[in-house]
């Protein structure tokens, strides 16, 4: 008698399987990443037990592991939004720069003492930059139906450079002897920290984000078109839904809250605009809102947990003196083995017998 | 008598005080030491060469211990990577770029007992040092070898970032290129990037097609050379003695010795004189030296090189010294006249003979 290993696709998810698939996952991924570090020479335990408390073992670590989630949530939000509809925004790096670049300009020429009117003028404006930049692969999509996975990306490049010719050209410090800086906001522009830790306004910014995410494509009239639209656009194109407005709004929203993003980096931490003020939170953010499998509470958690991967990295390096490319390795091992474990989420596999003939 | 009493007590309080604000002498097995890299220490230049430093440092002093974290980001995160440095016991940090400058100063204002060294910075503060060298002499140097080596007269160079360190490399360069071969043009590519093996490999080969037999470089892999030995074109390296990724066609490189700059600090915080100061060693100390030259070069421009090399140490001259001209041929250092170090840290112009634009 013979059997044979076929895969099923799941119709539903069961509530309990859907909870216990995320835990078991993670555990195989520290299994795997384990079995990595004692190539290392290194106790697996012991190396995530430093990552841990590094992390979340004071209050230090876990206000470090906040701030590291506010940009993550905030870009999380902005390319899950365009992901909903099946509008693929890579561009969520480059509209965090044009958000900071904007940004930047109302420090330059809005001077304002009032704090309220001062943030109020920065956040417009990295709003409209980012939307903006957004809506331009928005437009060509809707119009000429080009690829925005290709013009998002591009863009990305675009704003980068546009950023750092401002930064090493007309705006930089004159003060900084030739080197590349804008010169520092003053305390005005400045987003205010809490307590001593440099966890700042733009958590309340995430948050409310996360809270609107959530009312508009749940309860909205328009949110129920971004669904239909991601569901079947041809259906939904059908129903009298306009598809080209759709795109071109969603872009411009989701750019907009990637340039929230740049404005709440560069107003809570920078101070000023620096090249490489982003270390690729908008590309992190494509994988956050995949993980969270576009679900707004799971962006929350998702990014906490990277948080907690990127902190925790820094300390094991420190305590364990290993080098970065064993941490990206255990961070690796993890987001591959959640990956994988998606499979499961959607397919059964089951043993079956061979029949004869 | 009381008058003399008074006096001491004054001069007691007097020093009191102030040892209060300087360091306790700390044994070394007390003291833990962290490292900010910009890049992987695998980087074969710069963060290794900062590597190579460390671990001449921790055989220097027996029972020091020290940490780093490589890839640091120069931004925000470079903050926490400090703290976690100080939260695991480090009172002395080094960071090793020039983008950790204000991150530098924002940790060390609230960390008023742990001493900071910022490598090519120019801000300081009470426990904020400041460490770097006077790489252009070295660079002068292999100027002098590259433009007698050079049969286009062209020379290329791949330049990291438009800021003043790398600006003042590429015109000392220049400065000795033209010295031995006055025909000699300087094409500078920019990367926009410290550390960027494709992009620094792909700068090469476009200086190359516009015609350049020699490289130069100011970038932290070893990515040039290596590809100047496959188009077998010249190279000068950086950083270190880079002749393994350009076996046959290394001519020199400007390198760096760290280890001195990290042993005499930590020397100054274990006896407790430690102070903030900003260090600017060259050839003299030692901080900044010139890899073997290859055997390809001849030995007239060996010689120039060592008698240049020796007016620069014993200080009769230095490579900033008049007449020098910009690009436009006017006179910008005036025959008898030298660069002041300050000066020379904000030098944002380019000397005769650079082909390439300075981001403005």
């Amino acid at each position: 008698m013979k059997y044979r290993i076929v895969f099923r696709k799941r119709f539903r998810t069961g509530m309990i399987f859907e909870g216990v698939l995320p835990v078991l996952s993670v555990l195989a991924a520290l299994f795997l990443a384990g079995v990595a570090l004692m190539f290392f020479g290194v106790s697996p335990l012991e190396a995530y037990r430093a990552m841990f408390r590094g992390a979340l073992g004071s209050w230090y670590g876990f206000s470090e592991v906040l701030v590291k989630t506010i940009p993550l949530v905030i870009s999380g939000v902005a390319v899950g939004f365009a992901f909903r509809m099946k509008i693929w925004n890579i561009g969520a790096e480059g509209q965090i720069y044009m958000g900071a670049l904007a940004t930047a300009a109302a420090v330059r020429f809005l001077q304002s003492s009032s704090q309220f009117s001062m943030l109020l003028a920065m956040a417009v404006a990295a709003v409209i930059a980012g939307g903006f930049w957004g809506c331009i692969a928005g437009v060509l999509k809707a119009r000429w139906n080009v690829n925005e996975v290709i013009t998002t990306l591009m863009l990305n490049y675009v704003a980068i450079h546009l950023a750092e010719y401002f930064i090493y050209g007309p705006w930089r410090d004159p003060s900084s002897l030739g080197f590349p800086m804008t010169p520092p906001f003053p305390p005005s522009a400045r987003l205010p920290q809490f307590l001593d830790t440099r966890v700042h306004l733009g958590i309340v910014a995430a948050i409310v984000l996360v809270l609107i995410f959530r009312l508009v494509i749940r309860w909205t009239r328009w949110g129920f078109e971004i669904r239909a639209v991601g569901e079947n656009p041809k259906a939904a194109e059908y129903a009298g839904i306009r598809y080209g407005r759709n795109v071109v709004m969603v872009m411009f929203v989701s750019g907009a809250i990637a340039g929230l993003a740049g404005m709440t980096e560069i107003a809570g931490l920078q101070g000023r605009l620096q090249p490489g003020m982003s270390p690729g939170y908008g590309y992190t953010a494509i994988i956050i809102a995949w993980l969270a499998r576009l679900n707004p509470w799971g962006i929350i958690i998702v990014s906490f947990f990277m948080g907690v991967l990127l902190v925790g990295g820094e300390t094991i390096q420190v305590i364990m003196r290993l080098p970065l490319a064993s941490v990206q390795v255990i961070q690796g091992c993890i987001l591959f083995s959640v990956l994988a474990f998606e499979f499961f989420r959607n397919y059964r596999v089951l043993l079956v017998r061979k029949e004869r003939n | 008598m009381k008058k003399f009493i008074l006096a001491l007590l004054c001069v007691a309080l007097f020093f009191g005080v102030s040892a209060a604000g300087a360091l306790e002498p700390v044994a070394p097995k007390d003291l833990k030491v962290g490292f900010v890299y910009v890049g992987p220490v695998g980087d074969g230049g710069w963060t290794f060469m900062h590597e190579k430093g460390r671990l001449e440092m921790e055989k220097a002093f027996p029972g020091l211990e020290s940490f780093f974290v490589e890839s640091v980001p120069e931004g925000p995160d470079s903050v926490r990577v400090m703290e976690t440095f100080i939260r695991n016991g480090a009172r002395l940090v080094f960071a090793t770029s020039f983008g950790y400058m204000d991150f530098v100063q924002e940790v060390a204002s609230k960390n008023p007992d742990v001493v900071f060294m910022h490598c090519s910075g120019y801000k300081s503060a009470e426990n904020v040092g400041n460490y770097f060298g006077r790489m252009y002499q070295a660079r002068y140097l292999s100027g002098l070898v590259a433009g007698k080596m050079t049969k286009n007269n062209v020379i290329g160079f791949v330049a990291a970032n438009p800021i003043p360190e790398v600006i003042r490399g590429i015109n000392a360069f220049t400065l000795g290129a033209r010295r031995s071969n006055p025909d000699v043009k300087v094409k500078v590519v920019w990367i926009f990037s410290w550390f960027d093996p494709a992009k620094e490999k792909e700068a090469t080969l476009a200086l190359i097609d516009a015609g350049a037999d020699v490289i130069g470089m100011h970038a932290d892999s070893g990515a040039a050379p290596q590809t100047a030995e496959e188009a077998g074109v010249y190279v000068v390296g950086y950083n270190n003695d880079m002749s393994n990724y350009a076996p046959t066609r290394h001519l020199t490189a400007p390198i760096w010795n760290w280890g001195m700059v990290y042993e005499t600090i930590v020397g100054q915080v274990v006896d407790g004189s430690w102070k903030s100061s900003d260090i600017w060693w060259g050839l003299k100390e030692g901080l900044v030296e010139l890899a073997p030259i290859s055997s390809k070069v001849p030995a007239e421009t060996v010689a120039l090189v060592e008698s240049e090399r020796t007016r620069i140490v014993d200080g009769s001259w230095d490579v900033f010294s008049g007449p020098i001209k910009n690009q436009k041929g006017e006179v910008v250092v005036k025959e008898g006249e030298k660069m002041t170090d300050g000066d020379m840290l904000g030098m944002n112009w380019f000397v005769e003979g650079v082909e390439g634009e300075i981001p403005q």
